[in-house]
């Protein structure tokens, strides 16, 4: 097996359809409310309910985001694009079809990078991008034998991004995902939330034989929402199509659905027929005309973008790659480092203090970073005297304990309260050491037969003796020293 | 272009409208007649001209993103055959 978990002698070919919610407040046809959680069919327009001799208007929001996406990804944004009619019949989809786009979709092209778990980067190449309208949903459990439709989420704006079939592993399809996730967010066009489905993916799989040219017949996992569903749908898929070629059974295109208990993917019911959508220009929309002045003020209002800021922090800040693509997986992540360095900490440290001890507190209490306890300058204060010395990175830990829990104000007052000051006093570490030393005599004749181990024992001894705040090198030395001098 | 009697079959079941095996003979004779007018309107030279998609020369309104409709729960419902707590009912459809 290789690192990514695929056989030797088999190529993985995955692309990825996903929709994103788009934040608009009203749908993408008419003026009802696409807030979650509503009562069933309380945020229905008689356009959404398709009542005879309504029209749809489209959302000037739902074309800003779709646009601004495309502005982002160096995509080709279509100054004329068409709106169009995908036919099929479903009780939550009333009209009998979905509003769409076919031919001409309004974001062409364009590439998102994003940064694997060994720091390396690899471009994803988009299809395209195109603007659609929700379904409502069915539900299968509220009478026997029946099933009940919500349109409350009919007509709630999509935008569906389509890659090329260019992933190669589980592991780039979860972290271009991660990537687009954050993008989306980044840009303000999605709330992200994958519980309440406003990000779903799915994801195309194929394999091939190393070196084959031609790509093998793909299966569709539909509707994923989770980041660790797709790498578990796409590990057993991958797992599944292989064990059938082997066996000789040729790969049946289809639609599968990924079943998280079991772990394994099986297919839907095979349609009778394959699917045929008819899609033909929508004649209740003329063509949707963009300008080039709108184009150009919304390219002028973008922020600074994820890819932009990994850049800049590795090549400007020195930050190792990966770590750079952690900060920029979140806009407010960015904004909080940045405020940090603003605030006069170095770098690195904020780097490594950000995602690791503020990413676990965060983590553990399920808080995101906007609602963190510790504020930038805080965290900078704290930073500027673990790098002076006055306080060790441990005990940097129980001052950033104390901060989080609003203690105080600053990790100056923090220390201050509670005596922390770092012990520097020669001295004062030596008087340690000796009392430390008086009652160590196992550890230092191991120490003198050789065994490193028995001094580290004797460091942490001291350590535990000075309320963990001797200076740790210091103390180290000091040992030497004294067990150097035969004492 | 002509159809076949299973085109006739497959387009109706796509558009979910019966036609019983004794009208298909003439819904075909129809659907084929309508594709004549189309072969002969492909017969025009139409190079250089944009793909027209529209029937009127307008582009599309937009509206401001603004929540302006109420809740019309009472209205839609009463409008179903069959409704029970706030859904519509339909024939079970789960696969």
């Amino acid at each position: 097996m290789s690192a990514a978990g695929i056989p030797r002698g088999w190529e993985v070919v995955i692309g990825l359809e996903t929709h994103v919610q788009l934040t608009t407040r009203s749908k993408i046809f008419s003026g009802a409310s696409t807030a979650f959680g509503a009562a069933p069919n309380t945020q229905v327009a008689f356009v959404d309910a398709a009542l005879p001799g309504t029209l749809p208007v489209m959302n000037r929001g739902a074309v800003e985001r779709a646009i601004r996406f495309g502005l982002a990804i160096g995509a080709n944004v279509r100054r004329r694009s068409i709106m169009a009619r995908k036919n099929y019949f479903y009780p939550d989809l009333p009209k009998g079809y979905q509003i769409s786009q076919y031919e001409a979709p309004i974001v062409e092209g364009g590439a998102i990078t994003f940064t694997l778990a060994d720091g390396t980067t690899k471009a994803v190449r988009l299809v395209r991008a195109h603007l659609e309208e929700d379904a409502g949903k069915s539900v299968h459990d509220l009478v026997p034998n029946v099933s009940g439709v919500d349109l409350n989420r009919a007509g709630t704006p999509l935008l569906e991004i389509v890659t090329e079939p260019c992933l190669a592993s589980a592991e780039e399809a979860v972290a271009y995902a991660r990537a687009l996730h954050g993008l989306v967010r980044w840009l303000d066009i999605c709330d992200g939330n994958l519980q309440e489905g406003s990000f779903r993916c799915d994801v195309n799989v194929s394999v091939r034989r190393a070196g084959e040219a031609k790509l093998g017949t793909r299966r569709e996992i539909k509707n994923l929402n989770s980041f660790r569903f797709i790498e578990q749908a796409i590990a057993a898929e991958v797992r599944w199509q292989i064990a059938e070629l082997e066996d000789g059974r040729p790969i049946v295109q289809a639609t599968v659905l990924f079943d998280p208990a079991s772990g394994e993917t099986r297919a839907m019911r095979s349609k009778e027929e394959a699917m045929d959508y008819r899609y033909f220009p929508d004649p209740d929309l003329p063509p949707l005309v963009v300008t080039e002045a709108e184009v150009e003020a919304m390219r002028a209002a973008l922020p600074e973008l994820p890819e932009a800021k990994r850049l800049r922090y590795v090549t400007e800040l020195g930050l190792p790659a990966y770590d750079a693509a952690q900060l920029v997986t979140d806009r407010a992540m960015a904004e909080y480092f940045e405020a940090v360095l603003a605030a006069g900490a170095e770098a690195k440290p904020a780097a490594n203090w950000l995602l690791g001890e503020v990413a676990a507190a965060l983590n553990c209490e399920e808080k995101s970073i906007e609602a963190c306890p510790v504020t930038p300058a805080q965290l900078a204060g704290l930073l500027a005297r673990i790098s002076d010395g006055t306080i060790s990175h441990k005990i940097g830990k129980t001052v950033f304990e104390a901060l989080w829990q609003g203690e105080a104000a600053s990790a100056d007052a923090v220390i201050e309260a509670r005596g922390l000051e770092q012990i520097t006093d020669a001295g004062a570490i030596e008087k340690i050491v000796d009392e430390v030393l008086a009652r160590s005599a196992t550890q230092i004749a191991d120490y003198r037969a050789g065994k490193e181990k028995a001094l580290m024992s004797i460091v942490g001894q001291v350590m535990k003796a000075s309320g963990g705040k001797a200076n740790p090198q210091q103390v180290n030395e000091i040992i030497r020293r004294r067990l150097a001098n035969g004492g | 272009m002509s159809l076949s009697s299973n085109d006739i079959e497959r387009i109706a079941h796509l558009a979910r409208i019966a036609v019983t095996p004794s009208d298909v003979h003439d819904v075909e004779a129809k659907l084929t007649g309508i594709f004549r007018l189309i072969e002969e309107m492909r017969a025009v030279d139409t190079q250089g001209v944009a793909p027209m998609t529209h029937g009127l020369d307008m582009t599309l309104a937009l509206r401001p993103d603004a929540v302006t409709e109420p809740d019309r729960r009472e209205a839609l419902l009463a409008n179903a055959p069959a409704s029970e707590a706030g859904h519509f009912l339909v024939p079970k459809v789960i696969e």
